[in-house]
């Protein structure tokens, strides 16, 4: 990401330590031919660097905000990912890190942010009872919470994800872009991203519809959108996708704006849906997403079902996060199998069992 | 009811650096209002030109935002506390 530096709020003498982003584009052959697009590419943050999910990008700049501003501890609240990215990165970067999370947040998502040594405060709450806290510890300790007190610097590091969309694309913008919403932060920055870039003369301008997805158990943006409301009206969250599970979206006002302005739509899936497209996504494309990538490749599913997004255009999916750390939202779909002897007739009397003749299978 | 109302560290310019304000009130409604009464700088920053609480502005009731318990008409109890904390967010232009 930090091809990027010009447009990302750094010092002018910053020398990156560490690479973050740069991410694949994922041209889908697979996905895209079953759902008849002709131009369908996922934007893969599964994979980004350190921590495996797009906050590995926000974190970046809100350290070297932290740094300027002679921060030694630096934490968040988090449903997850930010907690993860931020105790990878305050260890290689030397900050002391203490993250805030809900209680009932999953246990690998815990361990990934444990191992780096950062501190973890369990909270007995939702997300939105741990961000409205350290909103109260930003005020009252002097440390650098990222995603509070630091973020004008976080939010601006989402937009390297719009960025590196439009120079993998050939540096031009996509008809439609399918963003998941949590906080509503990512997707209104990836549209600054993309309008700074026809500032720049770096690509040409175009109508870009711009598509959030939610989990059905928390879609405040979504109901938002598809009421047509003037105000969103939260919500207590209930769903699987706790990476997206924030009742009072802080960005939701500006992420409505962005969809009903670009001409696209917001739309939510349920815990079901959710978990079909974490499969579809990986057996099509190799792709193994958490919750919250089954809910944008669910909901791109529902958009193209509604003709909201047409076969002949160019649409990315964003990816945001890694499917390990929410393995237990899959778990029973893959019951341990039984083991078998380590010999060749045992291997053969399963075939059987599975498949049907063994003189089949050898003859092939 | 005699009631305390919290005041962020964005607002305390507003109330002469206090970071409680007391007030009596029978409703989270009219506690605001005492307060932008006592510190009139501050009425911008709670309420907007239509009247209603600005949207950036979350307003607790003891543990619970006042839109799960029917907006700023809810009633309050002796020693209820009205936490009041500015949402951060923003930065598109």
């Amino acid at each position: 990401m930090w091809r990027y530096s010009e447009l990302l709020p750094l010092p002018a003498d910053f020398a990156p330590r560490s690479a973050v982003g740069g991410t694949p584009l994922v041209a889908s052959r697979k996905l895209a031919a079953k759902w008849g697009l002709k131009n369908l590419y996922f934007k893969n943050d599964a994979v980004c660097f350190p921590s495996l999910s797009f906050k590995d990008r926000v974190v970046a700049t809100a350290l070297v905000a932290a740094r300027r501003f002679n921060f030694t501890t630096v934490g968040c609240s988090s449903t997850g990912n930010l907690a993860n990215a931020v105790a990878a990165q305050s260890a290689q970067q030397g900050f002391d890190a203490c993250v805030f999370i809900p209680s009932d947040l999953e246990p690998a998502k815990i361990l990934n942010t444990a191992v780096y040594g950062a501190r973890i405060v369990r909270i007995n709450g939702n997300y939105d009872h741990v961000n409205r806290l350290c909103a109260q510890i930003a005020d009252r300790f002097q440390w650098g919470l990222v995603n509070v007190n630091l973020r004008p610097y976080y939010s601006e590091g989402s937009k390297t994800h719009g960025y590196e969309i439009a120079e993998q694309l050939g540096w031009t913008l996509p008809d439609n872009v399918v963003v998941p919403m949590a906080g509503g932060s990512l997707i209104t920055k990836i549209a600054k991203g993309f309008r700074e870039l026809v500032n720049l003369g770096w690509v040409e301008g175009k109508p870009v519809k711009f598509f959030g997805a939610q989990a059905t158990g928390c879609s405040p943006i979504s109901d938002g959108v598809k009421r047509n409301l003037q105000r969103f009206e939260p919500q207590k969250p209930n769903t699987i996708a706790r990476s997206l599970a924030i009742g009072n979206p802080a960005d939701g006002p500006y992420a409505i704006k962005l969809i009903r302005e670009s001409g696209g739509w917001a739309e939510d899936v349920s815990d079901s849906e959710i978990v079909v497209a974490i499969k579809l996504l990986a057996e099509t494309e190799g792709i193994f997403t958490e919750t919250a990538g089954g809910v944008t490749t669910a909901v791109t599913q529902k958009l193209i079902a509604q003709n909201r997004i047409k076969p002949e255009e160019t649409t990315v999916v964003c990816i945001t996060g890694n499917g390990l750390k929410t393995t237990d939202a899959i778990a029973a779909e893959f019951p341990a199998t039984e083991a078998i002897a380590p010999r060749l007739d045992a291997f053969e009397a399963y075939l059987d069992a599975q498949l049907g003749t063994t003189a089949a299978v050898a003859k092939a | 009811m005699s009631v305390i109302i919290e005041i962020p560290t964005a607002f305390r310019r507003f109330t002469g650096g206090a970071p409680k304000v007391d007030c009596s009130a029978a409703t989270v409604a009219e506690a605001l209002n005492e307060l932008t009464a006592r510190f009139p700088d501050l009425s911008r920053h709670v309420r907007d030109d239509q009247g209603q609480i600005r949207q950036f502005l979350n307003v607790y009731l003891n543990e619970e935002d006042i839109r799960f318990l029917g907006g700023e008409s809810c009633c309050l109890k002796e020693g209820d506390r009205v936490l009041l904390v500015p949402s951060i967010a923003g930065g598109s232009e």
